[in-house]
């Protein structure tokens, strides 16, 4: 059913002409033009697709547009601020927490999930809140590394 | 400027034996516009194309250059490849190897990669060829360049050219600094046409400034922006997704489709070809919900095996084996031997599971077709496509961005295929981007095998005798490097096939057939080891000949903090190493081992690894730890199950890849080997995997385990089996 959706996107409002149960993923994606978010797997297993929705991180693949009606989404293009990478996006690069880099948007955003929700997370707390974050390159203790790096720098700045 | 008034420098080495310029040159130097342009042929150019194979509609392998850079007026480098990045890092690694012989800052050197239009030829990224195979030819390419540089500069600055030096960018007489001038300077002015006499050396390690120097990736920014654009992120107007029908099995048979509900969805297009049938639409979701209502019948073959029974399919259907390597007569070292030992080791099939599925985007637009994909094979694509809508080779033109992983996986270009003749059949760019469940199906996977060894021991303790079957993975590291007096290794099929072996489609898979070759015999080595009742590290080294597979045994252990104990020792540590891609290689991992629940952590794998001079070790380190991480996967968990041609896994949820839990503490050790030729890094670690484990298993338990994945069910049944009857040691 085609209806108005409206929602906040990356901090500007957005308002499509779609239809409502379409899915988030392939909104973003193709009406929207934000490819930062990646389908990896469409099922929910992966996390490529990863974005924020009201500051948590959440499967676009298994959400449709009419759930984040009048809500806040923020994508991995949104995530840098005035031109200034976030922290997280920052040490992403510093300790070279990538290879191919197609899970990498998915990575950050549910880190910077992670770090609203607990902003000091142990090396433990960090592996159980990325545990279903898949990377086939096998980049994981480098994100590990990032995401603690990541966690310092804030000082505990949600 | 037009881009004739450039100057253009055309040069080659040892202008004599190479063949003739020919037009695809000059093509080149049209396509790439101004600057100084120097090309050169490099070494035996089909050899450091290994792993390469026939595919339909190849042409012959150009024989008139195989490196190029350009120097532009604002004294930017651009180097040129048909590599690929997907991961691995020629981004940042080949812009190091210019920089660094043509005296320039690495922040001036762009890098074009996987263009068939812009790029020399190339066989493919795989085969961890980047470095060893293309470097020295972009290394030569580059210090050609310099030495031609100065020769301009010398007529320029009127000094002669061995008094001048190039730095940064700029050419001076150390004598007189304010005699200089930058490359772009030098590269304007009228075109040139010069070959260089005398061929310039290539620097020493000793020299380098930027080379063998950690540099972070220089993709990075744009990756952890989502500014990098995939195949499946590019867009034209007016252009389609497309969603294909696929068959239930491998082998099945189309009998009828009807596409009749699926036409009645608003805006779809639907392509029917014979058994190729796709859907289009203006957006993605709805091409997949409208391929849905397509109803199809399909007559699937039966089943013959299924992923049980496929070993004794696999012993049953072997074609004759080739020998690999072979030493005295073995039946002299049978007799010799006190003690026997003989023993299967079986692995699955194993997904390539990049998370990027396979995509392409194909427009068709004045007789010319231009397709950009997820390719690690640019120039076989270009050949695939051009075959498949019935184009000239010239007239395709292949364009690759940033690919999600390979593996291996992207060496065939099935959805370019596709693209192309969708794009081809509605006169509009079409994108085809493959869903998990497409990308599990039309895989080709790392074969199933089986690796059968007989080998012994003399009273003392040594081998006497080795004798190694491998079936289905093809003989990469399967010849044993142990001083043996009797040894024979022998593969039968490989990676490819034959037909008939494998029941769908199976391929090359990171370090392909040495994971299976290298599982094998190390854990038979080390189960020689333990019936000798001797320290496995020791054991290993005592009957190693190989200096540069002893340094890196002895650094993992060093490394490791290894203290000599038979095995089982109760620690949990077990050991492996092996050679691959030029490269030699060692680990030692530490395991825990719930007996329960059947479950095994690997709590630290220590890796040494000697690949001959380093370029990036930043970009090394980060390859090494990929293999040990990735290569956790096939050893516990990863493998196809299959029903004949019905490939029953769809997605990770049946087929598990490791996860932030599993991964152990990982520490690399690059062994210092920069005198000799740069080998490969991207695969050679991955190829402990299964042994390391595995006999890190044995060691905590007493339990050997002979089959991969080495699942929690697999190793139950190995504890039970080893309670009731101990394996030897």
């Amino acid at each position: 059913m085609s209806d108005t959706i409206a929602f906040r996107l990356n901090g500007q409002p957005v308002q499509l002409n779609v239809d409502q149960d379409r899915t988030l993923l392939w909104v973003l994606r193709t009406d929207l033009g934000l490819t930062g978010t990646k389908y990896g797997c469409g099922e929910s297993h992966c996390g490529s697709c990863t974005v924020l929705v009201n500051d948590r991180a959440m499967r676009s693949c298994a959400l449709t547009v009419k759930e984040v009606q009048d809500k806040e989404v923020v994508t991995i293009e949104g995530l840098a601020k005035d031109g200034s990478l976030h922290p997280l996006q920052q040490a992403f690069m510093a300790h070279d927490a990538l290879q191919c880099g197609f899970c990498t948007p998915g990575m950050i955003l549910t880190a910077v999930s992670l770090l609203r929700s607990n902003p000091q997370p142990s090396r433990e707390q960090i592996i159980r809140g990325m545990e279903d974050n898949f990377c086939r390159c096998g980049a994981h203790t480098r994100i590990i590394d990032a995401v603690q790096t990541a966690a310092a720098a804030m000082k505990g700045v949600r | 400027m037009s881009p004739t008034s450039y100057p253009m420098l055309n040069l080659q080495q040892g202008t004599d034996s190479v063949a003739s310029p020919g037009s695809s040159r000059r093509d080149f130097l049209k396509r790439l516009g101004g600057g100084l342009v120097v090309f050169v042929v490099l070494g035996d150019w089909a050899a450091a194309q290994e792993g390469a194979r026939p595919l339909p509609g190849r042409r012959e392998l150009p024989n008139d250059f195989n490196a190029f850079v350009r120097i532009g007026e604002d004294g930017r480098v651009t180097c040129f490849t048909g590599k690929i990045e997907m991961g691995q890092g020629p981004i940042t690694s080949l812009p190091q190897m210019v920089a660094e012989e043509l005296e320039v800052p690495l922040e001036s050197v762009d890098i074009v990669m996987g263009d068939t239009d812009l790029c020399p030829f190339d066989m493919g990224t795989w085969g961890s060829m980047t470095t060893r195979g293309f470097g020295p030819a972009l290394r030569a390419a580059a210090a050609e360049a310099k030495a031609v540089l100065l020769e301009l500069a010398s007529e320029t600055l009127k000094v002669p050219a061995d008094q001048l030096t190039a730095e940064a960018g700029m050419i001076f007489d150390p004598k007189a600094p304010a005699r200089r001038i930058s490359y772009g300077e030098l590269t304007k002015g009228q075109r040139i046409e010069r070959h260089l006499t005398v061929k310039p050396t290539l620097k020493d390690f000793a020299q380098f400034k930027v080379s063998g120097k950690p540099v972070l990736r220089r993709d990075a920014r744009d990756k952890v922006t989502g500014k990098a654009h995939y195949a499946a992120d590019l867009r034209q107007p007016g252009m389609l997704y497309a969603k294909v029908l696929r068959p239930p099995a491998h082998g099945a048979t189309l009998k009828r489709a009807d596409t009749a509900a699926a036409r009645t969805v608003a805006g779809v297009q639907v392509i029917e070809d014979g058994e190729f049938i796709a859907v289009l639409h203006e957006l993605p979701d709805v091409a997949e919900q409208a391929l849905a209502k397509v109803k199809a019948e399909f007559d699937v073959p039966p089943s013959m095996v299924n992923d049980r029974t496929i070993f004794d399919h696999l012993v049953h259907v072997a074609p004759p084996v080739k020998v690999v390597s072979q030493d005295g007569d073995l039946t002299q070292g049978k007799a010799q031997a006190a003690r026997r030992f003989a023993g299967s080791y079986l692995n699955s099939y194993v997904a390539h599971s990049a998370m990027e599925t396979h995509a392409a985007l194909a427009k068709i637009e004045g007789g010319k077709a231009t397709v950009w994909a997820s390719t690690q094979n640019p120039f076989g694509l270009r050949d695939e496509v051009a075959h498949a809508i019935g184009f000239a080779i010239e007239d395709v033109r292949v364009i690759t961005p940033f690919v999600g992983g390979g593996f291996g996986g992207k060496t065939f270009n099935l959805q370019a295929v596709e693209a192309a003749r969708l794009a081809k059949a509605t006169g509009r760019p079409v994108q085809v981007m493959w869903s998990r469940e497409e990308e599990f199906f039309n895989d080709t996977f790392r074969p199933a095998a089986v690796v059968k060894i007989d080998a012994g021991i003399d009273s003392a303790g040594k081998m006497v005798f080795w004798d190694y079957e491998v079936i289905g993975a093809g003989d990469r590291g399967a010849a044993q490097f142990y001083t043996i007096p009797f040894h024979r290794t022998t593969a039968s099929g490989n990676f490819n096939g034959p037909p008939g072996l494998h029941p769908f489609g199976v391929g090359a898979w990171r370090a392909p057939g040495n994971n299976t070759n290298t599982f094998a015999r190390e854990s038979h080595i080390d189960l020689l080891a333990a019936a000798a009742g001797m320290d496995p590290v020791e054991f290993r080294l005592r009957q190693l000949a190989d200096p540069r597979m002893i340094r890196v045994l002895k650094a993992a252990a060093e490394h490791f903090g290894w203290t000599a104990a038979a095995a089982p020792s109760r620690r949990g540590y077990g050991v492996a190493c092996g050679t691959d891609a030029g490269s030699y290689v060692a680990a030692i991992a530490e395991v825990a081992v719930d007996a329960n629940k059947g479950n095994v952590q690997v709590k630290r794998v220590v890796c040494a690894q000697e690949m001959g001079m380093v370029i990036n070790p930043e970009g090394a380190t980060i390859q090494m730890e990929g293999c040990i991480t990735m290569g956790l996967g096939y050893a516990l968990t990863e493998e196809v199950h299959f029903n004949g041609g019905a490939i029953l896994d769809t997605n990770f949820d049946t087929y598990q890849l490791p996860r932030f839990s599993w991964v152990p503490k990982i520490e690399s050790v690059i062994v210092d080997a920069n005198d000799l030729p740069p080998q490969g890094g991207g695969e050679p670690a991955i190829i402990l995997m299964g042994a390391v484990v595995a006999n890190a298993i044995h060691d905590a338990t007493g339990a050997r385990l002979v089959q991969l994945p080495m699942t929690p069910e697999r190793i139950k049944a190995a504890l039970a089996q080893a309670r009731s009857a101990p394996t030897p040691g």
